[in-house]
């Protein structure tokens, strides 16, 4: 365990540890992760991301991916993507993954909860028009069953059609022939996945990691 | 045999006259089971061998020419079968008299009445002055009646709940348990030999006995608890975790047992016993989930190869897990843990190859088995209670269940404290609570007691009076309270199993996003080995052992599929004229989703371009010959083969019409689907037994056979909102760009609007379009007279 730094008294985890809420000794790992992983430059681009081999094998990993350089994870209600993200950026999306405290109000596990359906909300939403598009999920219901060998693009399209006007009647009631439901805002998307307890599922241990001896 | 008298009682008594009926009948039944077997058999054995020798003997003077008997009396050629077929009979009929009290069911966990009749029957028989017949003895227990439960259990074991909390589940099974017999066991032994003054019996009580005790007495039995928290319908993970922690303590309880009854004899335990012990622990839980996974395997294989002897498929399933269970059972290994092994193993592969009717037998049976034997056991505890040889003793029992109390808490929050420390999400207190009280002692524990000799155990009754007490404690106290319990500390209750689409991809999703993030982060974590396994599983095991195309099917589009058939038999069943309890209602209809093209909307005046009469008689001869199936009954029975299944034969059938259909028309536009399952109210056990997934919450009674019936009703007019619509065949001739769905009239045009959510032309109901929209019910109404089934 000789990788880690010594990391009480360092300024910038004091910062770092505030704002995400990681431990000195998590950010230390992670610290170490980020390095492996660009090589120890200041910043990581999307290629260092594309070497990871294990993320060879993942539908989604162009999503995931992306939503590193998504702005609007990083807490700071920007938009648009970033070309490459320093360590204080790679913290705050790995942030979203961090699992809740035992004791917790009510509030604060319903803003966690927030927090954590936002993020996916990112991850689906490409464009940032605050709406998931029929086509935007369309794709996404795509991109899961892309490594599939029997793809069938229409029981994919039918799958995500389905999904779509779900959402439709939990959220609009009520609608006219005419009306047109533009697509999944953000307000249905946590009312869609109400029952789906988030905040005890999207979640990673941080802890128990010295990774540098276990990967490339 | 007395003659059923339950239908004379007078008119005047109305509506009850069939439940009084009932209750008679019960009475009746218990009656007889009581005295004519025993009347007839008093010593069955020794009479049947008088009459072997009277017959001897009168075959030799046979000469003597006797009156030709008309009607004879040969109880004991029947015997056996008749008095278990009567035990059967009585515990059913008592299910179905429990329900015919009003208030009971909800105060009083269905265990406890069982019990309580097991009682009386018991004292019936006493009475009569008969033995009562040693019905918990090892061998009907253990091998008649438990596995049933069990299989059920494993078949049906929520994997991926099972799963993500086994290290919880297996701290609180093995150490949970290990901690119980040891505290308990040493406790009763201090206790023992504390008594100063009189030296009475307890002092003979040597450790080893009552490690012995503490041990059979120390395991929560998965029958109590199945049989209490099926009513409680608590959340999903405090479920998971005593009903796991029941299932696999069975491996700890067999080699305790072991290591206890046989070094009783010798007197002392050495440490090499000890570390004997530890590898038998080992040998024993692992061999039994070997021996089950090896079954599970064959199982699956066998029914790749079942497509053309659909009907003997439930056959396989069964007698494969049966056989696990008397395999491990041979080699003393954990008999319970190579059956759950067993299920969980064969249960994805074996349904991706089984035809849907095998399924439903399989679930149907498996719960009827489970649901009988659950009676019976609880039936025959009471009886067995009556029946003794009790040896009541106050000191020894009462401080048996003090310390059973006491240590089940200790332990339960000590291991919390260090699982936690594990745990993303944490136990709380109330979860501990209900971890802790929910641990019920049941008939594995008497049963184990019951096997002990008496050469060698001279306290045996003994044994067994507290073992009898701690478990009608566990089911009457804890098991009467815990429903107010829960609901006094608004645990959280069960989700409504809503498993909609959408979940089912986040679900996946997630499970994508979170191997992904660990990948990231280097952390070779839970996510990461689970997607391993699928990817291994997906890539080898699953061409071995999934007959054809099935195997390439990703788990999306076979949840999609599922739950496409799951509503197509829910209406067709429900004959369209049903309310399905609907989720929510709503207008949303698909054209609401699709982005609207140039021009917009103006279905309503627009003519339909009629479409060719040729064209329309062909949907009809597909729609009649697919739904005609679906209504007919059974008419000539054949034991070697079944009526053609639609839904799995003609499944990919419309799969291939909806094919040509694609081919034959130039434009068609998909069909889409509304999938949301409505969620089933929760209702008592025997209920949610009774009723599985995929029936029909509220069924009509079937139309008259001859009865054609009309399409409009079934599926063009579906009454419930939430309905989908099945026929993949008929597509949607693309007149419109909105749905409009065929209009499945003589070509005598367009009766008009079809426009969806026109609810106030009649029936309330149809408030929901669904995609095939109905042809709108007021203009039809003279109209869907005329049978679309001509």
């Amino acid at each position: 365990m000789g990788a880690l730094q010594s990391l009480p008294g360092k300024p910038e985890y004091v910062d770092l540890a505030e704002t995400t809420g990681f431990s000195f000794e998590q950010i230390g790992i992670l610290h170490n992760r980020f390095k492996q992983l660009s090589h120890n430059e200041e910043t990581l681009l999307r290629d260092h991301f594309n070497k990871i081999p294990d993320l060879a094998c993942n539908p989604i990993r162009l999503q995931i991916i992306e939503a590193f350089f998504d702005r609007r994870n990083f807490r700071q209600n920007g938009e648009g993507t970033v070309g490459e993200i320093g360590f204080k950026e790679f913290l705050m999306v790995m942030s979203h993954f961090k699992p809740p405290s035992l004791h917790m109000t009510q509030e604060q596990r319903e803003s966690i909860r927030r927090d954590k359906l936002r993020f996916l909300f990112n991850m689906h939403d490409a464009d940032n028009d605050g709406t998931i598009t029929l086509e935007e999920y369309r794709h996404v219901v795509e991109e899961l069953l892309s490594f599939s060998e029997a793809l069938e693009k229409d029981t994919a399209k039918s799958i995500a059609d389905a999904a779509m006007l779900e959402v439709a009647s939990i959220s609009m009631g009520h609608m006219e022939p005419d009306e047109f439901y533009e697509g999944i805002t953000f307000e249905h998307f946590l009312k869609l996945l109400n029952g789906f307890e988030i905040e005890s599922k999207m979640n990673i241990r941080f802890l128990n990691m010295d990774t540098t001896t276990l990967c490339k | 045999m007395p003659s059923r008298t339950g239908s004379h009682s007078p008119t005047g008594i109305g509506k009850s006259l069939p439940e009084r009926g009932l209750l008679l009948l019960m009475v009746l039944v218990l009656l007889e089971g009581s005295v004519i077997p025993l009347g007839a058999a008093s010593s069955p054995d020794t009479s049947h061998q008088k009459n072997v020798d009277s017959h001897k003997a009168e075959g030799e003077k046979n000469h003597t020419k006797k009156a030709f008997p008309v009607l004879d009396l040969d109880y004991h050629h029947i015997q056996t079968p008749f008095e278990i077929s009567l035990w059967v009979l009585l515990a059913s009929v008592m299910k179905l008299g429990f329900h015919m009290i009003p208030r009971l069911p909800g105060i009083v966990p269905e265990s406890c009445l069982l019990i309580t009749v097991g009682l009386l029957v018991g004292g019936l028989i006493k009475l009569a002055g008969e033995k009562v017949p040693p019905v918990l003895d090892s061998q009907l227990f253990f091998l008649c009646l438990l596995p049933p439960i069990i299989l059920d259990a494993g078949y049906f074991l929520p994997i991926r709940p099972f799963m993500e909390n086994l290290g919880t589940i297996l701290m609180f099974a093995v150490v949970g348990t290990l901690w119980n017999a040891f505290f308990i066991g040493g406790l009763l032994y201090a206790v023992c030999q504390i008594q100063p003054a009189n030296p009475n019996e307890l002092h003979q009580l040597e450790i080893l006995p009552c490690l012995l005790f503490g041990s059979i007495i120390s395991a929560v039995d998965p029958v109590a608890v199945l049989a209490v928290f099926e009513e409680i319908h608590i959340n999903e993970l405090l479920h998971i975790l005593v009903f796991g922690e029941s299932l696999l303590n069975d491996a700890v309880t067999v080699v305790l047992y072991h290591l206890f009854e046989e070094y009783s004899a010798a007197g002392t335990v050495t440490v090499l016993d000890g570390f004997l012990g530890i590898i038998s622990f080992l040998v024993v839980s692992l061999g039994g989930i070997l021996v089950g996974a090896i079954y599970g395997i064959l199982a699956a294989f066998t029914s790749r190869f079942t497509s053309h002897t659909r009907v003997i498929e439930p056959l396989f399933v069964f007698v494969y897990s049966y056989m696990a269970y008397l395999s491990a059972e041979m080699f003393h290994l954990s008999g319970i843990m190579a059956l759950i092994a067993c299920g969980a193993v064969m249960r994805p592969y074996v349904e991706a190859n089984i035809s849907h009717k095998s399924h439903t037998t399989i679930k149907y049976f498996l719960k009827m088995w489970s649901s009988v034997s659950e009676t019976l056991i609880f039936i025959f505890l009471g009886v067995a209670t009556v029946d003794g040889p009790h040896h009541w003793n106050w000191t020894f029992v009462t401080v048996t269940v003090i310390l059973c109390l006491v240590s089940r808490v200790i332990g339960v929050v000590g291991l919390t404290c260090v699982i936690n420390k594990f745990r993303i999400v944490k136990l709380t207190t109330k979860d501990q609570f209900i971890v802790a009280y929910g641990g019920m002692r049941g008939a594995i524990a008497f049963s184990l007691g019951f096997l002990l000799k008496k050469e060698e155990f001279p306290m045996r009754e003994m044994f067994l009076t507290a073992i009898i007490t701690v478990i009608f404690f566990t089911v009457f106290v804890q098991g009467m309270t815990i429903k107010p319990l829960v609901e006094l500390l608004a645990v959280k209750k069960k989700q409504e199993a809503k498993r909609s689409i959408n979940e089912e991809i986040h679900t996946q999703f997630l499970d994508h996003l979170l191997t992904g993030i660990e990948d990231i982060c280097g952390h070779y974590g839970h996510h990461h080995w689970k997607d391993k396994l699928n990817r291994f599983n997906k890539k080898y095991v699953k061409k071995c052992l999934i007959a054809g195309e099935r195997s390439k099917e990703p788990q999306l589009i076979a949840f999609y599929h599922k739950m496409e058939m799951k509503q197509a038999i829910d209406l067709v069943e429900s004959g369209g004229g049903v309310n399905l309890p609907s989720a929510v209602p709503s207008t949303v209809s698909m054209q609401n989703i699709q982005p609207k093209k140039p021009p917009p909307a103006k279905l309503v005046e627009k003519a339909l371009p009629k479409m060719t009469k040729g064209r329309e008689e062909e949907i009809r001869q597909i729609l009649r010959s697919n739904l005609q199936k679906t209504r007919q009954r059974l008419r000539s029975y054949n034991r070697h083969t079944l009526v053609a299944d639609p839904y799995e034969d003609g499944f990919s059938e419309l799969l291939i019409k909806k094919q040509k259909m694609i081919a034959l028309e130039k434009k068609i536009k998909d069909m889409n689907y509304y999938l949301t399952v409505p969620a089933a109210p929760p209702d008592s056990p025997t209920m949610c037994r009774a009723r599985l997934a995929s029936d029909p919450q509220s069924y009509s009674s079937k139309p008259a056979m001859d009865r054609v019936p009309t399409i409009q009703v079934d599926l063009a007019s579906p009454q419930s909102p939430d309905s989908v619509n099945l026929m993949d065949e008929f597509r949607r001739v693309d007149q419109q760009e909105e749905d409009q769905g065929l209009t499945m009239k003589a070509p005598s045009g367009q009766s008009g609007p079809n426009r969806p959510g026109e609810a106030d032309r009649g029936r309330e109901q149809q408030k929901l379009t669904r995609c095939l929209s109905d042809p709108g019910p007021s203009a039809d109404e003279e109209e869907e007279e005329e049978p679309f089934l001509p």
